[in-house]
């Protein structure tokens, strides 16, 4: 096994998931299968291969050297959508969002 | 108008400007069929009777008054629902935002509404456009209208049967590894993935950012064609949108394909693809051979890696796309007596098993002392797979494969293993990953009936290239090969 109980409940802390005891089983056998598999991936050698993050193509206009994905100008513009984003939260006091107590962990 | 009727865009142009009927009742005819049939197959979350009137009576007043049509005047349109509409709820299949409705339009649904389209509702999915079996939607399964005991696919299967059933004339779907082009080989219509950053993914519901793309299911090749003419194009509201210009796709779709080169990779055509698949996709490469393309022996020697990498990627930005549902701002909250709490219970309740196994994979991926093992590895391996399709199109126009290695399985049959289903994406991710464009086109059927799907991918870009393909051999009977 690769995958141990333990390491099922760690990440589930981490992704802010409850889980039900059975669903920890299942997850630790599936997670475990899957991960096998994806182990092939150990099989290449990637020396000097660099990762790829992202699509990214050659420049759209070579003249300029203006690359893809070009960024707009950081121009501020209205965007009057508080109420409708507020009156789709779960608990909101305008202009707030409201959230039970915060405790640390 | 029947029931029966099989309309195209140009159908319907030709119907409102001869004023055989209004675009009011088109729409009203095109509810009544989801009315008789929607029961059954599920395609539909939610119907727009609203929005979609309103538009068709744009589209009524301006033929009255002589107007000339835009492009999809009165076209009625299912939108897959992971793509935001305005006043319209949007659920992305999933129970956490079973109540969520946006405060704005994607760029896609804008640009088609400006073409005069009639949306007539909001299509089911995998939940969170995760699967390819539309299994995994909270709200149950779609029924794939050729074999109701069958799969549609996935993740755009409502999309997809909406389009085969005669449920709308055009759909939207999205595509990360393979969602939009396997439900088009299992329903038997074209669905196309355009180029990563080709239309805009701004009010796209995200899943894996980078992969994610949005593009048509429609009846027929030049339906996808006119559907990307209007959705296609820079939107400076996405920084991943290329700043490309559109060619007429139209007229690309129209070119002869005499002396293209097409490439046959034979890492697509071993073990686990199905012989009769096989079979039809070999008949569908010298039915275009006939057509006058020359066909190039392909290696792609890294398509064996790419559901492992696309499982690690596509995990890995889910796993952080989805942590902005927290119950706080929109969607489900549930109970909690702290505020981590309360994390926890909602995204317990909210999300599925699926959406629930792959938060977990990605965020194992990108954990402390994995990251370098599973992450960055995995995506060096997709800069070799990008690197295979960039060598091909050295050599080649285009490059044909099955669409899937199998036709359209039955519902349950593949839910208990996710392995097994993640494994049937090995034809599809590859593009993904690579970021080219692609398509479906339905390429005659199994003994059984059941449709088959070629893929043409073609060049970052030369969606021209793939469409010019797929229409000459719809046109030359691909699809009862």
């Amino acid at each position: 096994m690769k995958i141990s109980r333990e390491d099922v409940l760690r990440v589930a802390e981490l992704a802010h998931l409850g889980l039900s005891p059975e669903e920890i089983e299942t997850y630790r056998d599936q997670l475990d299968s899957i991960l096998s598999y994806i182990d092939k991936l150990k099989e290449l050698d990637i020396t000097n291969v660099e990762p790829m993050a992202q699509v990214i193509f050659a420049p759209a206009n070579p003249a300029t050297g203006a690359s893809h994905p070009e960024l707009r100008e950081d121009v501020v513009r209205p965007c009057d959508v508080w109420g409708p984003i507020l009156s789709a939260a779960p608990d909101a006091a305008k202009p707030f969002f409201r959230v039970p107590k915060v405790i640390d962990r | 108008m029947s029931a029966t009727t099989t309309w195209t865009i140009a159908g319907v142009r030709a119907a409102l400007q001869s004023k055989k009927l209004s675009a009011r009742e088109l729409t009203g005819e095109f509810y009544a069929r989801i009315d008789r049939r929607n029961a059954e197959l599920n395609t539909y979350l939610t119907l727009s009777r609203e929005r979609a009137y309103a538009q068709a009576d744009r589209v009524d007043a301006g033929i009255a008054r002589g107007e000339t049509l835009p492009p999809l005047a009165g076209v009625p349109i299912a939108i897959k629902d992971v793509i935001s509409t305005r006043g319209i709820r949007t659920t992305c299949a999933s129970k956490i935002l079973e109540t969520y409705v946006p405060p704005y339009d994607a760029t896609a649904v804008e640009r088609l509404e400006k073409a005069g389209a009639v949306f007539l509702g909001k299509t089911n999915c995998d939940e969170f456009a995760m699967g390819g079996s539309n299994e995994n939607s909270a709200y149950g399964p779609v029924r794939n209208p050729v074999a109701p005991d069958r799969v549609p696919g996935g993740s755009s299967g409502g999309s997809a049967a909406a389009v085969a059933a005669g449920l709308a004339v055009a759909a939207l779907g999205t595509d990360t590894g393979g969602s939009i082009r396997q439900p088009g080989s299992f329903c038997g219509i074209p669905g196309f993935m355009p180029t990563y950053g080709r239309v805009s993914r701004y009010g796209l519901i995200a899943f894996a950012s980078s992969l994610d793309k949005i593009g048509p299911f429609a009846g027929n090749v030049a339906d996808a064609a006119a559907v990307m003419s209007v959705i296609a194009g820079h939107d400076e509201n996405d920084s991943t949108s290329a700043p490309v210009p559109v060619p007429d796709y139209a007229a690309e779709t129209r070119k002869p394909v005499q002396g293209l080169r097409i490439g046959v990779p034979e890492d697509y055509f071993g073990a686990g693809l199905d012989a009769e698949v096989k079979e039809k996709v070999e008949a569908g490469i010298a039915l275009l051979e006939r057509l006058g393309c020359r066909r190039i022996p392909l290696r792609m020697p890294h398509t064996d890696y790419a559901v492992a990498t696309y499982y690690i990627l596509a995990t890995a930005e889910a796993s952080s796309n989805l942590a902005r549902y927290d119950g706080v701002r929109y969607g489900l909250r549930a109970p909690g007596a702290t505020l981590t709490e309360m994390y926890r219970q909602t995204r317990e309740r909210g999300f599925g098993p699926e959406v629930k196994r792959r938060i977990m994979l990605g965020t194992y991926a990108l954990s402390a002392g994995y990251y370098d093992a599973y992450y960055l590895r995995a995506q060096s391996v997709r800069a070799l797979i990008a690197r295979d399709f960039a060598d091909a199109f050295q050599k080649v126009d285009a490059i044909i494969t099955p669409t899937a290695p199998t036709a359209a399985f039955r519902l349950g049959e593949k839910t208990s293993d996710p392995l097994q289903m993640y494994l049937a994406d090995i034809y599809t991710v590859t593009g993904s990953l690579a970021g080219v464009p692609g398509i479906s086109v339905p390429c005659g059927k199994t003994k059984a009936g059941l449709p088959v799907g070629m893929q043409v991918f073609g060049p970052h870009f030369n969606e021209g290239c793939v469409l010019q393909i797929a229409h000459a051999f719809e046109q030359a009977g691909g699809s009862t090969i």
